[in-house]
């Protein structure tokens, strides 16, 4: 037995640089330099910069709302034109990513397995990546036209009589989301379901579940931190895309989203306080909704499998 | 053969410890290992022995000691610079190099002449016997050949000291076997000191010189494998050397070394390896060979015989193992070389000399406590 | 291979196949895979495919046919076809440039991001440090942010450097997003790489350098390709950011159609716009034929292993 507890222990004579190494601290972390000072200069320094400036506004801002150095907040909760544009903005995101969600989880779900032309079909659904918001637009606007082929088809069809409003209101806007959207909530939540263990659920078969069971017990708490994940990517999308709310929809009416005020603000009346003032709103509504999702997340989670650990 | 070990004098380990957030993985690792030597560090997983190992290997700082070779100090050297050879549970093949990359990679980084690295790539390879082989990536490999590409790997460099840890715990129990024997050739054949980490006693008493039994990141006991199997220091050992029958008794009488315990409705004479006095609460850890069913008829002078009944019989080769009740319901493992009855009531039989008597406690008998038993006693 | 006879029967549904949904529940199919989500759901899934895709390619034809076609206006196709749009764009709004400079800050951005990125991804994944979930948090949030949210007061400050409508700004403001996400798909890419094989390279001898470059390096080909195709695809497509920096010169080809469509005086005409649209896809789409050739299309977005059933 050598086991006899001799203490005082002799150190280690390279004990101070073990001792950092033992907190994490060596020479690889240099490698973290990089990253830090582009994340400190062009994020942290110029969003702070932001915020100071949210808190210096124009003579005019103060004069015409008051508040002193709170004016543009003042002026952002009191000004129904500024305001209303969060309700415009939730009235499509929301919906937007909670459609994209609902209607890719029972597709994706009956495209899991391997079959021929599923590699044809994931490519062809990364196609809208390539068309970007402003080639989307631009495709409805001539797609979805009064003359274009959906209302030629309608009416010669004679469906309708009068060319129906597809483009230049919310519609329009929505169904652009939808198609930049869709097949990014779709693969996203095909990964998922594909790290899903085909066993587990074979496992519940066995036991006599139901399809509905199944996927109600087994799949969909499974699934629940990736559909969380998928609705908050595709609601940030949805919530910050401004080019079709311009373009395809009604810029100064019905999506008259807090991107547009806040574009207006900075490029048209240069009023970079306000301008700043709205962007930083919209960071705050949207983490808001974030928060929410998660709160959600962690509920059903628990609520339905009774705690991950 | 001309791969070889770079030999060394004497490899010595001085309370090597490492704490962690004020938990203690490794504590006062003394361990002073010869040239040509097979330790294996053996414990149950978080032991230590691992920890013990990565040590070694620079690949976790050290917080106490110092590691010697030829009183030289290696612990101040980073891993690469140690010149040992290293054999990972999961391999760690490169995946995107060939087995003879693979292999080679020790002896580019050394920068050894084209024409050396190719002649003993090749030496290597052929030592695992894996020639066929030496163009495919690991990918392609099954799990034993993956195992064997990893130990020529690791000897291809002529390492002072050779380190594997667990290298057989991946492996179908067929395979294990053969690749222990194959391990076993190679340190014959090669002469490679190697250290030596697992979980398995079996592989340990078969493969090693001298055992390092590990618990909680204490040592527990150092010996050769008779010495660990016939002998252990403590209970712990024993019930993990296969003493699987553990009986908490207490101690009736002392004489010397023997003892009378009692307890269960069991009264058995018994040798002490840990000092107890009468009237202590002990453990008496008893391994199922030594305790066997008695034929009809045979003596049972100068040994324990009690009843008990049989409840589970398993077949295992040429004789039997026995799961038996005693009369106030203790479940006992024992052996017989024939095939009783469940439900029969049978004798079994014992000798006092492998009736082993341990203290509960497993920390080491300090001098303090060794003096109140004196005076108790 | 498990092929679900479902899928297996059509693979191009359209609007013909209404009663389609018989021949779906054929009784001679196993039981449990089948039963999973009843035939009306199947019939679901596929107009929903069906229909987006008409919209899909509705979309992309339009404007395809709009671009070559001269007139076309109360008719189903184009009287004539015509290449003049694409001479006429290319002049008017000096494509040449805007291409140029498109490909060329899109390229500096995805270098960049890949130099910065990949070392701390290694960091993050490998390491234990203090204020690690601080640094984290700092590499998440302009991922989470709007655009806009972070864009307006970066672009503020750009200006207040004098590098408002500059290239070297549209490079800067489109790392902001790029190097978070190019650490945020490295980091679960190098935490499957097992840690043991840089240590069995360093016990072979491997000093920390050598480690990287003969170990490391060729293991992360795959998942730096994937990153960097994802970053030229974020920032070719990248609208909102450089639009607030962006200026004449530096126009990206995004920038450039947005203002031609919302020029003052109504815009520039529509087929104008539509042939610099079919530009901008087809090089979307010859970036993207690349990438398919290295990376899987699930991956594109996210980075989970296959089905085990391949």
């Amino acid at each position: 037995m050598s086991a006899t507890n001799t203490d005082p222990r002799p150190k280690a004579s390279a004990s101070r640089r073990h001792r950092l190494a033992e907190r994490g601290i060596d020479t690889q972390l240099l490698m973290l330099i990089p990253a830090l000072l582009f994340g400190l200069l062009l994020f942290v320094y110029p969003f702070t910069y932001g915020i100071g400036l949210t808190f210096q506004p124009l003579p005019r801002t103060q004069e015409q709302w008051g508040g002193g150095v709170f004016a543009n907040y003042v002026a952002f909760f009191k000004d129904p034109f500024l305001f209303d544009s969060v309700w415009i903005t939730m009235r499509l995101a929301l919906p937007v990513a909670l459609f994209n969600v609902l209607v890719s989880v029972p597709i994706a779900f009956k495209l899991r397995h391997r079959f021929r032309g599923k590699r044809l079909l994931s490519t062809l659904l990364v196609l809208p990546i390539t068309l970007g918001t402003v080639l989307t637009a631009q495709g409805l606007l001539i797609f979805g036209g009064r003359q274009g082929w959906v209302n030629r088809f309608l009416m010669e069809a004679g469906i309708i009589d009068q060319p129906f409003p597809i483009v230049n209101n919310y519609l329009g806007v929505m169904l652009s989301l939808i198609i930049s959207g869709f097949p990014f909530a779709f693969l996203l939540i095909s990964s998922y379901l594909s790290g899903i263990d085909p066993a587990i659920e074979a496992a519940a078969k066995t036991l006599g579940a139901n399809w509905k069971q199944r996927f109600r017990r087994i799949i969909l708490p499974l699934l629940a931190p990736g559909l969380a994940t998928t609705f908050i990517l595709t609601f940030v999308l949805a919530f910050s895309v401004f080019p079709s709310a311009r373009l395809v929809g009604d810029a100064l009416g019905e999506t008259r989203v807090m991107a547009l005020m806040a574009y207006r603000a900075f490029g048209e009346q240069q009023d970079y306080a306000m301008a700043s003032t709205i962007a930083i709103m919209m960071g705050v509504v949207e983490l808001v909704v974030i928060a929410v999702v998660l709160l959600w997340r962690s509920f059903l989670y628990k609520g339905t499998t009774g705690g991950k650990g | 053969m001309s791969l070889s070990a770079n030999a060394f004098g004497s490899l010595e380990l001085k309370n090597v410890g490492r704490s962690f957030g004020g938990h203690d993985a490794l504590v006062d690792l003394n361990l002073t290992i010869r040239a040509g030597e097979f330790i294996a560090l053996l414990g149950p997983s978080g032991c230590g022995k691992s920890t013990a190992l990565n040590c070694l290997a620079g690949l976790l700082p050290l917080t106490h000691g110092q590691i010697l070779i030829d009183d030289r100090r290696v612990d101040v050297l980073p891993s690469e610079k140690r010149d040992f050879g290293m054999v990972f549970q999961n391999y760690a093949l490169f995946p995107h190099l060939s087995v003879e990359k693979n292999v080679a990679f020790g002896l580019q980084m050394r920068n050894k002449p084209r024409a050396e690295i190719s002649r003993r790539v090749k030496e290597a390879i052929a030592l695992v016997k894996l020639e066929e082989h030496a163009k495919k990536l690991p990918g392609q490999l099954s799990g034993g050949q993956q195992q064997r590409v990893a130990i020529a790997r690791a000897i291809v460099i002529e390492p002072r000291l050779v380190l594997m840890d667990e290298p057989l715990s991946n492996l179908d129990a067929k395979l294990r076997l053969e690749m222990r024997t194959e391990i076993r050739r190679l340190h014959q054949s090669l002469g490679l000191t190697t250290i030596y980490v697992t979980h398995d006693q079996e592989e340990a008493l078969s493969l090693a010189d001298r055992l390092v039994v590990l618990r909680e990141g204490h040592v527990q006991q150092i010996g050769t494998p008779a010495e660990l199997h016939d002998n252990p220091a403590n209970w712990h050992v024993a019930d993990f050397m296969g003493y699987r029958n553990l009986l908490d008794l207490k101690v009736a009488s002392v004489s010397g070394s023997s003892a009378k315990v009692e307890g269960d409705g069991l009264s058995l004479d018994a040798t002490l390896v840990q000092p107890a006095a009468a009237g202590d609460e002990v453990r008496v850890a008893i391994r199922p060979h030594d305790l066997t069913v008695a034929r009809e008829g045979q003596g049972t002078e100068g040994r324990n015989a009690f009843a008990a009944t049989v409840s589970v019989v398993e077949y295992q080769g040429r004789e039997f193992a026995v799961g038996v009740t005693t009369s106030t319901g203790k479940n006992l493992f024992v052996h017989s070389e024939f095939a009783p009855t469940p439900g029969e009531t049978v004798m079994l039989v014992l000798d006092p000399a492998r009736t082993l008597v341990y203290r509960t406690s497993l920390t080491a008998v300090s001098a303090e406590e060794q003096e109140l038993l004196q005076v108790r006693g | 291979m498990a092929i679900t006879p479902m899928v297996e029967s059509a693979p191009e549904p359209g609007p013909a196949r209404k009663g389609g949904r018989k021949p779906y529940a054929k009784p001679s199919r196993p039981p449990g895979e089948r039963a999973l989500i009843a035939s009306p759901g199947t019939w679901f899934v596929w107009a929903g495919i069906a229909a987006f895709f008409i919209f899909l390619f509705g979309i992309i034809s339009s404007v395809v046919v709009d671009s070559f076609g001269k007139p076309w206006f109360d008719t189903w196709l184009p009287e004539t076809f015509t290449l003049d749009w694409y001479t006429g764009a290319w002049e008017r709004f000096n494509l040449s440039q805007i291409v140029l400079v498109t490909l060329g800050a899109s390229f500096t951005v995805v270098v960049l991001s890949i130099l910065i990125g990949v070392p701390a991804a290694y960091v993050l994944a490998r390491r234990d440090f203090p204020f690690k979930k601080l640094v984290t948090v700092l590499f998440l949030l302009p991922v989470l942010m709007p655009p806009i949210t972070y864009g307006i007061p970066l672009a503020t400050v750009m200006y207040n450097f004098g590098l408002g409508r500059t290239v070297l700004a549209v490079i800067l403001v489109n790392l902001v997003p790029s190097v978070p996400f190019v650490i945020l798909t490295m980091t679960p890419f190098i935490e499957q790489i097992n840690p043991a094989i840089e240590n069995a390279a360093r016990m072979s001898g491997a000093n920390m350098r050598r480690v990287f470059t003969r170990i490391l390096a060729p293991l992360l080909v795959p998942g730096i390709l994937a990153a960097a195709i994802l970053v030229l695809v974020r920032t070719v497509g990248m609208f909102e950011l450089t639009y607030l920096v962006s200026g004449p010169t530096s126009d990206t080809l995004v920038v450039a159609i947005y203002r031609a469509m919302t020029s003052s005086g109504g815009g520039e005409a529509r087929q104008l716009v539509s042939s610099m649209g079919v530009l901008y896809t087809a090089m979307m789409l010859t970036i993207l034929v690349v990438a398919l050739r290295f990376v899987n299309p699930t991956q594109l977005v996210a980075r989970v292993k296959e089905s085990r059933d391949d």
